[in-house]
């Protein structure tokens, strides 16, 4: 049985010509709304414990209406959330603080607004406070806290006891970053135990590290489920996309899908990676000399061209990325049918493993700007070590060592 | 319906730290904290048996305490304050908690429920302090006070019954919030309270049949002035009238329940 259910859910928030329409249809009353604002339609998924979901979208996709009816402070209008567990919420720290009282007290009453009794939480409460770490001041009165210290008791209760779910707002941070290591160590200790997480963020980086699934939400529907990585392409190429421009995916021969998208003006042909001879390669050595190839055709004429790279490792992290802006290499006023090409020379000064390249055709120094063309997974390629000492991580750093006693 | 008292035995914690935090906060920083909650009506009294006590002492029969007034205008004031307090308390509860509401999941019950418990503790309160001064105007308990148990639960019935109509229209139409405590003034006027029966013109007088408050108020006098049982029959009607606006009340509560989320 899933531990999540989300069944054709779809909220609308309802307005009456007159409210007492509305009273009267609690009194069986046949009145019809004025107006109908969907703000989420047919959403269907299932969660299985353990997973890690990452919920992502622009600002007023549906997130946080989805969020509040997984956790059940809104109720749906069509279709239902089936819950099988607890769910423990990151999204509001310290709502029900009553500042007069102390920390201690505090925590019960918050605790108690979770649903536990007194018995259980005093059976926690030198846990909350010893993960607090604010030392005497959790017998002060919580007005005399500062907004760092209040978080770190609220996020201690709130994680007080494991939930089958946990729903984790990223932009929310707890406070200073030596308790957000902490605090983070935390769901990733619940996330091993088995606990399934649900985190809402912008931050591509937190979704790919932490989360096996993601789930993009626009306009109110779910527009893609799958791979973070897939997820996150597409989602970046979204955001990216201006009036007129398309996205395509392209499921690749190994299944993983590529995203395109732009208006279309130039369009990358083929991207290949050369040795130092010149040959084509699919592998390559830590710290080789290599060659990225890009060429463009152009569509219709454009008074400029700016071409960049951004080599992604194979959880899709950013590893490097810069453009023809940045390197001060630039091709003015193209016209149509003109084919352009560009060679990045570089070292693969790159960890052993897995990369992709990524390309975009735009102006100026973003793609966010004019995006004539963002491909995903243009060019996939290996890092070997053949030539180095062992060695680990992403990036290749050759120290040279002194020692003395 | 079961549910409903389910989840509600579920979160008693959090309902108890409620009531309890509501009352530590209030003597969090006041020297005299709670005290507040028992000199606010007695000043009251005062200011009433100050200024009236002339004009309406003399229109009271049947007792010859020289401080009758006074005692009978505590005894209405005791019944009239828990009723007022219910209902102002209700009328703002869910506007006030919106922000909880919105944000966590909990039992909306537990609402109503904690603002009953922390109005009985003030109004015991007030009772303990109105026992004190009585005694000390030489008005001493008696056996009849025990029906003031009975008596209290149907006025918090009555208020709680209205209390929540009020508060669940409230939400969805504020002009309610405005106008409930000016009704609540003409309601508290209409009531005797701060003036005993008998100066209302007779043919008047059947009106106040139709008052609910008028059974409740008469008989906190006949057992605190006078020492006598209250009229059963008035207050049993008065108690199935309650309990018909209390049904109403949680009726409407239930079916406003998942909308007020939307509006607040």
């Amino acid at each position: 049985m899933s531990l999540l259910t989300v069944s054709n859910l779809g909220k609308a928030y309802r307005v009456y010509a007159s409210e007492f329409q509305r009273i009267g249809r609690w009194f069986g009353l046949n009145t019809k709304p004025s107006e109908e604002h969907w703000v989420l339609k047919n959403i269907n998924f299932a969660i299985e414990p353990g997973e890690a979901i990452g919920i992502v979208g622009q600002n007023g996709a549906g997130k946080s209406t989805l969020l509040k009816m997984i956790t059940g402070t809104l109720q749906p209008t069509e279709g239902r959330v089936q819950v099988n567990g607890r769910i423990a919420a990151i999204l509001e720290l310290g709502m029900g603080f009553t500042p007069d009282l102390t920390g201690r007290q505090n925590v019960y009453h918050a605790a108690g607004l979770m649903g536990f009794s007194a018995d259980k939480i005093s059976g926690v409460i030198n846990d909350i406070e010893a993960f607090a770490e604010i030392g005497s001041y959790f017998d002060e009165p919580v007005r005399t806290y500062s907004s760092g210290m209040q978080m770190r008791v609220a996020f201690a209760v709130a994680t007080a006891i494991r939930p089958e779910i946990l729903i984790v707002d990223e932009a929310l941070s707890v406070g200073d970053s030596y308790f957000q290591h902490k605090s983070f160590d935390r769901i990733r200790e619940f996330q091993a135990q088995g606990t399934t997480l649900l985190i809402v963020s912008h931050d591509r980086g937190s979704i790919q590290a932490l989360c096996n699934r993601a789930i993009l939400l626009e306009k109110g529907t779910v527009l893609k489920d799958g791979k973070p990585e897939e997820v996150m392409d597409f989602y970046n190429a979204l955001i990216a996309e201006k009036e007129n421009s398309t996205v395509q995916l392209r499921e690749l021969e190994d299944g993983s899908i590529q995203t395109r998208s732009g208006t279309g003006e130039a369009s990358i042909g083929t991207v290949t990676l050369h040795n130092a001879a010149g040959a084509p390669i699919e592998f390559v050595s830590v710290g080789e000399n290599v060659s990225l190839r890009i060429n463009i055709t152009i569509n219709s004429a454009i008074p400029e061209l700016v071409v960049g790279y951004l080599i992604k490792d194979r959880l899709g992290q950013p590893v490097f990325g810069t453009n023809s802006h940045h390197l001060g290499c630039k091709i003015d006023d193209l016209d149509a049918g003109e084919t352009v090409s560009y060679s990045f020379n570089f070292a693969a000064n790159l960890g052993v493993g897995s990369y992709s390249v990524a390309v975009a055709l735009h102006t100026s120094d973003s793609h966010l700007s004019r995006n004539y063309e963002w491909m995903d997974l243009t060019l996939v390629f290996n890092v070997v070590n053949i030539s180095q000492r062992e060695f680990v991580g992403l990036a290749w750093m050759p120290p040279t060592v002194e020692c003395s006693r | 319906m079961l549910e409903l008292f389910k989840s509600l035995w579920d979160y008693r914690g959090f309902v108890f730290s409620s009531i309890r935090n509501e009352f530590a906060a209030r003597f969090a920083r006041s020297r005299l904290g709670g005290l507040w909650m028992i000199i606010n009506p007695l000043a009251q009294v005062a200011i009433y048996a100050l200024v009236l006590s002339n004009v309406l002492a003399a229109k009271l029969p049947g007792i010859d305490n020289k401080y009758a007034y006074a005692l009978y205008l505590m005894a209405g004031m005791l019944a009239w304050s828990l009723f007022a307090e219910v209902i102002g308390r209700c009328l703002t509860l869910f506007i006030d908690q919106g922000n909880l509401m919105k944000k966590m999941r909990f039992p909306r019950i537990t609402l109503p429920v904690i603002v009953v418990g922390s109005s009985l503790l003030n109004y015991l309160l007030l009772f303990v302090a109105l026992l004190v001064v009585f005694a000390l105007l030489g008005q001493w308990p008696n056996l009849q006070m025990f029906w003031l148990i009975p008596l209290t639960v149907a006025v918090t019935a009555l208020a709680v019954g209205i209390g929540l109509i009020l508060g669940v229209l409230n939400v969805f139409i504020r002009d309610v919030g405005q106008v409930v405590p000016i009704l609540l003034q003409v309601w508290f006027w209409f009531t005797p309270v701060v003036y005993p029966l008998n100066i209302i013109p007779e043919k008047f007088r059947s009106l106040m049949e139709l008052n609910p408050m008028f059974p409740i108020v008469s008989a906190y006098h006949d057992i605190l002035v006078y020492a006598k049982a209250p009229d059963i029959t008035q207050i049993a009607v008065m108690t199935v009238v309650a309990l018909g606006l209390l049904l109403l009340g949680l009726f409407m509560f239930r079916r406003a329940a998942p909308e007020m989320v939307d509006v607040l």
